[in-house]
């Protein structure tokens, strides 16, 4: 066991009616740590991401992020969640990136940004402006921070999804799928965006289906498949050597 | 075109009736109505049966006969039985009745709204109440234009029904002088008159829908 995990899931389950998509993950997170999430869909992979931020509920299981109860089991199996006040707060210090973006269609760039830090966290227009611009920046968008979203390519708009999450000051970020919805010449863009964060040190965790990005990014991948977690290791071991046979025939499959 | 300008106070005053009938109704029910949306589309199932069969009461029943009844009947009702004067039972029935209406196209408008942007709006830390005010309602404001127009300009016309409370509004004035002075150009001058209330709306649903149209979804 990890010190002080950023995350902590131990024993995920998670069912969609009879359909069991978890079915007992574990995974600690450690400080600046990098988790490439790769798998065929259907694994359950995005599944366990929403569970960590709570937009889906488990059914067993414990998830703690920086060790603070987002919801637990007993000993008699009884799930319970934290009440709806901490889970507000324990959700809060994540942020996440989806993978059809979800940006609000009728504000702009920068009232995409601001909206968050005004609205829940009290914040003054004067104090989230100035750091809402300099977030734009350093996504290389600020010249588009008066357009509406339907006026940006999909890689500018997954460029804003992710200045608009770090908006909040999150300490972890998660990725569901970011580039998935991209046309090809515009993953580079995100992807970039998102190594930089990387390399500032950010704890992320990326549901993902770019190799590449997962080899040369991340600390550690994780491979999942019918709801489990088959492998995890560090990127470079596990693409050079792959121990499970399944995990070797997806990325026979993937490369 | 002398008598037209005779026959110009009472219409005006008629006019004066309906256009009051017309905005308290607007300002009541669109408000109850988005409250009823939200209560439908509620996670208390109980409360949307509920909202559900008031829609089906509503819509399922004649405004007039709903104005009669609340007019005539309700006094004898026991417990809630109340005697209301005849402005207030018109308006009474208009807002019940209109909000039923506006109530579906407000869900509707509300179930229209991607998922995703309360899963945007969610990870962000906004609590329902603020995901609704700020993120969900403004977008369904633009997508219920249209039939809140259509709904609106019905409004309009359908206050001439308030005649059976033997109230004046423009139209009930226009018939007494056409009964009165056996000529039927009042129907024209009252026909000009809603046509140019309906006018004005008409205009300001363009210019709101113009408004909105600054993004695209």
């Amino acid at each position: 066991m990890m010190n002080n995990p950023m995350i902590r899931a131990v024993d995920v389950h998670k069912h969609f009616g009879p359909v069991e998509v978890l079915k007992g993950v574990s995974l600690e997170v450690g400080k600046g740590e990098v988790i490439a999430v790769i798998g065929p869909s259907g694994s359950g992979k995005s599944t366990f991401l929403r569970c960590l931020i709570h937009l889906e509920t488990i059914h067993r299981g414990t998830i703690e992020i920086e060790g603070d109860k987002l919801v637990a089991t007993d000993a008699t199996g009884h799930c319970q969640y934290v009440c709806e006040a901490d889970i507000r707060r324990v959700c809060g210090r994540m942020g996440m990136v989806f993978q059809h973006f979800n940006l609000f269609p009728h504000l702009t760039v920068l009232q995409n940004i601001i909206e968050a830090p005004l609205t829940v966290k009290g914040m003054c227009r004067e104090e989230v402006v100035p750091k809402a611009e300099t977030l734009l920046r350093k996504v290389g968008l600020y010249e588009k921070r008066d357009s509406y979203p339907s006026r940006l390519s999909g890689g500018q708009k997954q460029r804003v999804a992710i200045a608009r999450a770090l908006a909040m000051e999150p300490d972890i970020m998660l990725f569901d799928e970011p580039t998935s919805a991209l046309d090809p010449e515009l993953t580079g863009e995100v992807l970039r965006t998102m190594r930089e964060l990387a390399e500032e040190h950010m704890t992320m965790v990326v549901v993902t289906h770019e190799m590449a990005f997962a080899r040369e990014v991340a600390s550690r991948v994780i491979f999942m498949d019918g709801g489990n977690i088959v492998e995890a290791r560090p990127a470079r071991e596990l693409f050079a050597a792959p121990e499970h046979p399944r995990t070797k025939a997806f990325l026979e499959n993937m490369l | 075109m002398n008598y037209v300008f005779d026959i110009l106070p009472p219409l005006l005053q008629g006019t004066g009736v309906t256009l009051k009938v017309f905005i308290i109704t607007l300002v009541l029910s669109v408000p109850f109505g988005l409250a009823l949306a939200l209560m439908r589309i509620s996670r208390f199932k109980f409360v949307g049966w509920l909202v559900n069969g008031y829609i089906w009461l509503m819509r399922g029943t004649p405004l007039m006969l709903q104005m009669l009844f609340i007019y005539f009947a309700l006094p004898f009702v026991p417990v809630i039985g109340i005697r209301l004067p005849d402005f207030p039972a018109a308006i009474f029935a208009f807002v019940l009745n209109y909000a039923a209406y506006f109530a579906e196209i407000f869900r509707a408008g509300i179930q229209s709204i991607d998922r995703g942007q309360y899963e945007g709006a969610r990870v962000l830390g906004l609590t329902y109440a603020q995901t609704m005010r700020r993120i969900v309602l403004p977008q369904v404001v633009k997508r219920i234009l249209p039939p809140i127009s259509n709904e609106t300009i019905t409004l309009v016309k359908d206050t001439s029904l308030i005649y059976v409370l033997a109230m004046n509004d423009l139209l009930r004035a226009a018939r007494g002088i056409v009964q009165r002075d056996f000529t039927t150009s009042p129907f024209v001058v009252a026909a000009a008159f809603y046509l140019i209330m309906t006018l004005v709306l008409t205009y300001g649903f363009q210019r709101l829908e113009k408004k909105y149209a600054v993004y695209d979804e």
